[in-house]
């Protein structure tokens, strides 16, 4: 078995006993949805959403919570734990690597990210009626391109936070932004044109409209997709700027 | 020292050799050409004061730091463009590196041997060390000297040529102390060389062969424990309570005495042996009767308060 497989599986074993990141990763988001789903009028077609039914727009919302539970809290926190126990350092002396640590936990993240996705909408379709993405594609892709960029502000939170309770904290101060801007308190579309046009400039909010866009069955817009990549790009260069072992 | 004598200066290489290291963060020197070689097979000691060096040698020994100058090889290897090949003949058990706390003894000791090409069974490793019954216990719910066990087997389980173990013992009740002091025994008696770094001297002078003591960043002396005690000027203490008062002046004039003290009647001399023959010439002279009275070999204590001491000798 090589080292990095073996990272990997204890890693998992290691994952499965943090009840707090289990919780928000797979269980808050379709409590939340649930919790839409359960407010009168939001299952009903909607004038002012062009006929669209309100909870419609939460089941991107809440596929994105996943995600940034994930990357902008539990991941920032673990990386962080680790460096500052010197967990890494300890690595750096055998022949593993302490990459193969940082690579376990961007491989779980994103993949606890995704089964909540998946989660979300089984529960949309069975409780609500909401259709399953009419391009999976396009859904797939666009939500792998969400998680890239939330990941790489994952990386930059771990980055610029010295310990474990400042990484905790760098988290939740991005926490709530980011929950808005996908959309969470209100729907982007029910947002003024300018709110609205400034919300699709952030990672989420752009990832939520191209969510809704292939769920809707067409590739989302170029605007969207370009956004996407250039935060991750700029991220990526920042925590690779910042990030240290120790 | 050990298994080298008999070989030929010129093509003895040394397990573990360090020349010239230097290394500075930003304008503090914390290690300036530190030199020492580490022969096969024995237990050599880093002793030195808080703030000595001694951690950052051991981070350049075992890679992890880069140096400003000076040369390092383990077996032959430099840690800087070899460090794969050197993580599996070293050992590191380094200070203030931790675990997953959630990781049990169990997955921690079959997650470190999957790392190495040719590890040694962990079962075994885990009786050894008497980690048998804690297996299932995660490492943060582990006592200090638990700890160290498992940092000790998870050093050891690539069978490495040398085990490095900074201040190992550092946190430890001194019941545990004792015990992993014959496990570090225990480790040498297998065939792993010891680089032990440490700031207690009854460690050092109890475990190693030979001792490097470094002070602000400079090694000072380079010795066994006993060459080092024989090294201070006042290698012998002498002490006892004289049936009358004797006059300081007295004392202090005897050859090679070095410092005289007195409590409650009770007198306390530094010197040499000759001082000692001296202080009883006086006592037999003078009709005193000293009752107490002892002779004893100063400790590595005093030998290192003599060579780190404000003003050491080897300070230039």
């Amino acid at each position: 078995m090589s080292a990095r497989v073996a990272v990997l599986k204890a890693e998992t074993r290691l994952f499965t006993r943090e009840p707090g990141t289990l919780f928000w990763v797979l269980v808050f988001p379709p409590v939340l949805l649930l919790g839409f789903g359960l407010i009168p009028g939001y299952r009903d077609a909607d004038p002012d959403f062009g006929g669209r039914r309100i909870i419609e727009f939460y089941v991107p919302g809440t596929v994105l919570v996943a995600l940034i539970t994930a990357s902008l809290q539990a991941m920032p926190v673990a990386l962080a734990s680790y460096r500052e126990r010197g967990v890494l350092r300890r690595m750096r002396t055998t022949p593993a690597r302490p990459s193969d640590l940082l690579v376990a936990q961007v491989v779980l993240h994103s993949a606890a990210a995704l089964l909540a996705a998946v989660l979300v909408l089984a529960l949309g379709l069975g409780m609500f009626g909401v259709e399953l993405p009419r391009h999976p594609l396009a859904y797939l892709a666009t939500l792998a391109l969400g998680a890239l960029a939330g990941l790489a502000m994952g990386a930059v939170i771990t980055a610029v936070s010295r310990t474990a309770k400042m990484a905790g904290a760098a988290g939740l101060s991005v926490f709530f932004p980011a929950m808005f801007t996908a959309g969470i308190y209100v729907p982007l579309p029910a947002l003024p044109g300018p709110a609205r046009q400034l919300a699709e400039l952030t990672p989420f909010g752009a990832a939520a409209q191209a969510l809704d866009q292939a769920a809707a069955g067409s590739w989302p817009s170029w605007n969207h997709l370009v956004v996407l990549t250039l935060w991750t790009v700029l991220l990526l260069a920042a925590a690779a700027r910042w990030f240290r072992w120790e | 020292m050990v298994r080298g004598e008999g070989k030929d200066h010129a093509e003895n290489m040394s397990i573990v050799q360090v020349s010239g290291l230097r290394k500075s963060y930003g304008d503090k020197v914390v290690v300036r050409d530190a030199s020492f070689a580490v022969e096969e097979g024995e237990i050599f000691g880093i002793l030195g004061p808080n703030g000595a060096g001694k951690t950052t040698v051991v981070e350049c020994i075992g890679g992890l730091r880069v140096p400003d100058a000076g040369d390092i090889r383990v077996a032959g290897l430099d840690p800087r463009w070899d460090h794969a090949a050197m993580t599996e003949v070293l050992g590191v058990q380094l200070q203030s590196s931790e675990l997953q706390p959630k990781m049990t003894v169990v997955e921690a000791l079959e997650l470190y041997s999957a790392f190495y090409r040719n590890p040694l069974d962990w079962r075994t490793l885990a009786d050894r060390l008497a980690l048998g019954p804690l297996l299932h216990q995660r490492f943060g719910k582990l006592s200090g000297g638990q700890r160290q066990r498992l940092f000790i087997a998870l050093a050891l389980v690539g069978r490495p040529q040398v085990a490095v173990f900074d201040e190992l013992t550092t946190a430890l009740d001194p019941r545990a102390r004792r015990d992993t002091w014959a496990l570090i025994e225990n480790v040498r008696q297998s065939g792993v060389t010891v680089l032990l770094v440490t700031h207690y001297m009854e460690e050092a002078q109890r475990l190693c062969d030979r001792i490097a003591v470094l002070d602000r960043g400079r090694v000072v002396a380079i010795d066994t424990p006993s060459g080092l005690i024989s090294m201070s000027d006042s290698p012998t203490v002498i002490s006892f309570r004289p049936s009358r008062p004797l006059p300081h002046t007295d004392l202090q004039a005897l050859p090679g005495a070095v410092s005289v003290a007195e409590h409650g009647g009770h007198v306390t001399i530094t010197g040499t042996d000759e001082t000692a023959n001296a202080v009883i010439g006086l006592l037999a002279a003078g009709r005193v009767i000293a009752t107490q009275l002892r002779v004893v070999d100063a400790t590595l204590d005093d030998a290192f308060l003599h060579l780190t001491g404000p003003n050491p000798r080897g300070d230039n």
